[in-house]
């Protein structure tokens, strides 16, 4: 064949990466690589219903092992890489796993785990046939995609790898409200991609290259030719509207109410902390100048998120509906670490998008398991729990402290460093919002609590064996709840070596030399 | 669509064209062509193949679902990718194989079957996409 003489004739060893690939190397990969080949026979095997769940939760509980070994390698030797078909980056597409990524691929593929489990009783057999496990693989491998990458075109691949899996997952079951939720997701979603597409095709006509490390390196000289500052601006726009930070959250509280509870809680314990994932790495590793610039717009933008989610929340009386709200809060507490750009505030915000990633997946499921126990999402309907379901009571208060940010669980602690952070830059109606948004989160969901759990059930007057309407939760919920709550009483009780991790995370942003140094060991390229 | 002269003419028509797309793949190594216009070839044939004889039969004619056909080429191309963890060298690299069959020296590569995985994944896709709108017209 012509192509194999011409494929020796031409001397390609200059643009391959010499040395052999570790066997430990691919643990970068697995995160991605395990869920695509689940996911794809899942697809060929979509009627045996029977196995999905099986197969499924196998192969998340390997892809976590993976993330978890990923993030002890990256933790004691720093960032990995390995550039795709050998050729030497940046013309090879390289995933290049630093703490930051490896902490969040860790913690999302946990809660996928969680969710996965939780979904053996939440999707009956027609949500299996529809393809529920097919989807939410291909949408972890998306998802982890983006954390690991280490070039922005493919991170915009991973987020329409995730988006389109999204939309499976979101209107599985066709009902008219779904649909409904899942139009304005869908549109709002593919501005905010087209955008981020358009945005990167301006960033590749400026720096000729995609390579996120090539990039860092390459903004100091041509931040007085080229439009940084829109690219930085437009960046902002697209990924904030993808992360649901203010004005531009009207699709997440119009949406994340409508599907089954279990893609709800992935959503909103997943989708958003992508594009603050994505905000972390452009603002802070590729364009730390045009942060600067804007910090001060992201500070009110953070601020008006915190307050506005949370205002949001305190009117509703679907619990969905107010963890909606929870989510778009939490997006404005993150955002905050990103205004400040100083190392205690960028460990905040990565500490932050860790326990958001576990509690608001945990308060998704524990709406639905209130759902399953009260047999109503509404506030006016769901009462006298804490009676009938003493053990999901316990599970509730420790969901809501961690989501407020009480001790002792895992909303404390970044709050904390976040607070600290905007009193050390001089920003005292930050910290001020901050911790407002906290009370309001406070009042928000102790709202539920209270009404929920606390309220006599107003059938059960008397002390006999009927709870009235209340029913009993299954206990496989409780499982999955409590599993989640292991590590949120983890982060809250012990932080030293969460606080560690994120202190890691933040100073590999800060400081992106040795990212780079990973990608490109000789310097050249 | 069901007259008869192009009830008649479908079955040549679709066969040629997925014998083509099968062309257009293998030599898309070099050339202009590959998986994923192969893929929408075959698409096209299998959706004039239902345009004229209806949805069940080409249903029929396909045995598999085309979804699990996207699973197979998804299945193949992360595997040909995954090849490389037993050379030492990084995922989706090219590598070569030539077998010498009946005497003709056959080059083969992780590369093609790549290409043969988005093949179906597009082949998948599309038809499925395509069988659901007609099946949606028809009632």
């Amino acid at each position: 064949m012509a192509a194999t003489e011409s494929m020796n004739s031409i001397d390609t060893s200059a643009a391959m990466i010499a040395g052999p690939t570790q066997l430990a190397d691919w643990l970068v990969l697995m995160p991605v690589v395990i869920p695509i080949v689940a996911g794809a026979v899942l697809l060929m095997a979509r009627h045996e219903v029977r196995l999905h769940a099986m197969i499924a939760i196998g192969a998340l509980g390997l892809a976590f092992a993976g993330a978890a070994g990923l993030l002890y390698r990256v933790v004691t030797e720093g960032t990995l890489v390995m550039t795709m078909g050998r050729w030497v980056p940046p013309f090879g597409i390289s995933f290049s796993a630093d703490a930051l990524g490896a902490t969040f691929a860790t913690a999302a593929t946990f809660v996928a785990l969680a969710g996965a489990i939780f979904a053996i009783r939440d999707i009956d057999a027609t949500g299996r046939r529809y393809g529920f496990y097919p989807f939410l693989l291909l949408m972890m491998a998306g998802v982890n995609g983006a954390f690991l990458t280490g070039d922005i075109f493919n991170l915009y691949v991973w987020f329409e790898v995730f988006v389109i899996a999204s939309f499976g997952l979101l209107i599985l079951g066709s009902e008219q409200r779904q649909l409904d939720g899942a139009t304005k997701y869908a549109i709002l979603n593919l501005v905010a991609t087209t955008i981020f597409l358009v945005t990167t095709g301006m960033l590749y006509g400026t720096f000729g290259t995609l390579n996120m490390a090539d990039i860092a390196r390459k903004a100091p000289q041509l931040r007085e030719s080229g439009p940084l500052m829109t690219i930085a601006a437009l960046y902002l726009l697209a990924f904030g509207m993808k992360a649901a930070a203010f004005p531009l959250n009207f699709w997440l509280p119009a949406s994340y109410h409508t599907p089954r509870i279990v893609t709800s809680a992935l959503f909103g314990g997943l989708l958003t902390k992508v594009g603050i994932y994505a905000l972390l790495r452009v603002f802070l590793t590729l364009m730390p100048v045009e942060r600067g610039v804007l910090s001060e717009l992201i500070a009110w933008l953070a601020a008006a998120t915190m307050i506005l989610g949370i205002m949001g929340a305190l009117s509703q009386s679907d619990v969905r509906r107010i963890a909606g709200f929870v989510v778009i809060s939490g997006i404005g507490v993150m955002l905050a670490g990103l205004a400040l750009g100083s190392p205690v505030g960028v460990a905040g915000t990565v500490l932050y998008a860790v326990h958001s990633i576990l509690v608001m997946t945990a308060l998704y499921l524990l709406a639905g398991l209130m759902h399953e126990a009260g047999g109503s999402y509404s506030l006016h309907e769901v009462s006298g729990l804490y009676r009938s379901n003493p053990f999901l009571a316990a599970i509730a208060l420790a969901v809501v402290l961690a989501a407020s940010g009480l001790p002792p669980l895992s909303g404390l602690w970044p709050k904390v460093m976040l607070v600290k952070a905007s009193v050390d830059g001089g920003a005292w109606w930050l910290a001020f919002a901050i911790l407002l948004s906290g009370f309001l989160t406070t009042i928000a969901l102790g709202r539920v609590f209270i009404l929920a759990f606390w309220r006599n059930s107003p059938t059960a007057g008397d002390d006999s064996a009927d709870f009235g309407g209340a029913g009993k939760a299954r206990p496989g919920g409780y499982m999955v709840l409590g599993m989640l709550a292991l590590p949120m009483i983890a982060i809250g009780v012990y932080p030293d070596p969460f606080m560690q991790l994120a202190d890691v995370a933040a100073a590999g942003l800060l400081d992106p030399s040795g990212y780079i140094q990973a990608v490109f060991p000789g310097g050249g390229g | 669509m069901r007259t008869v002269i192009f009830r008649t003419a479908a079955p040549y028509l679709a066969s040629l064209m997925v014998l083509f797309s099968i062309f257009v793949l293998l030599r898309g190594h070099n050339e202009p062509g590959g998986g994923f216009i192969g893929g929408l070839i075959a698409a096209s044939a299998i959706a004039i193949y239902g345009i004229a004889c209806g949805v069940a039969s080409v249903r029929r004619a396909l045995y598999f679902h085309p979804m699990a056909i996207s699973g197979f080429g998804l299945l193949l191309a992360a595997l040909s990718g995954v090849l490389s963890v037993f050379f030492g060298v990084p995922f989706l690299t090219g590598l070569w194989a030539t077998p010498h069959l009946f005497g003709v020296e056959l080059d083969l590569s992780t590369v093609m079957f790549f290409d043969i995985g988005v093949y179906f994944v597009v082949v998948g896709a599309i038809t499925s996409i395509g069988l659901a709108l007609e099946e949606r017209e028809r009632g």
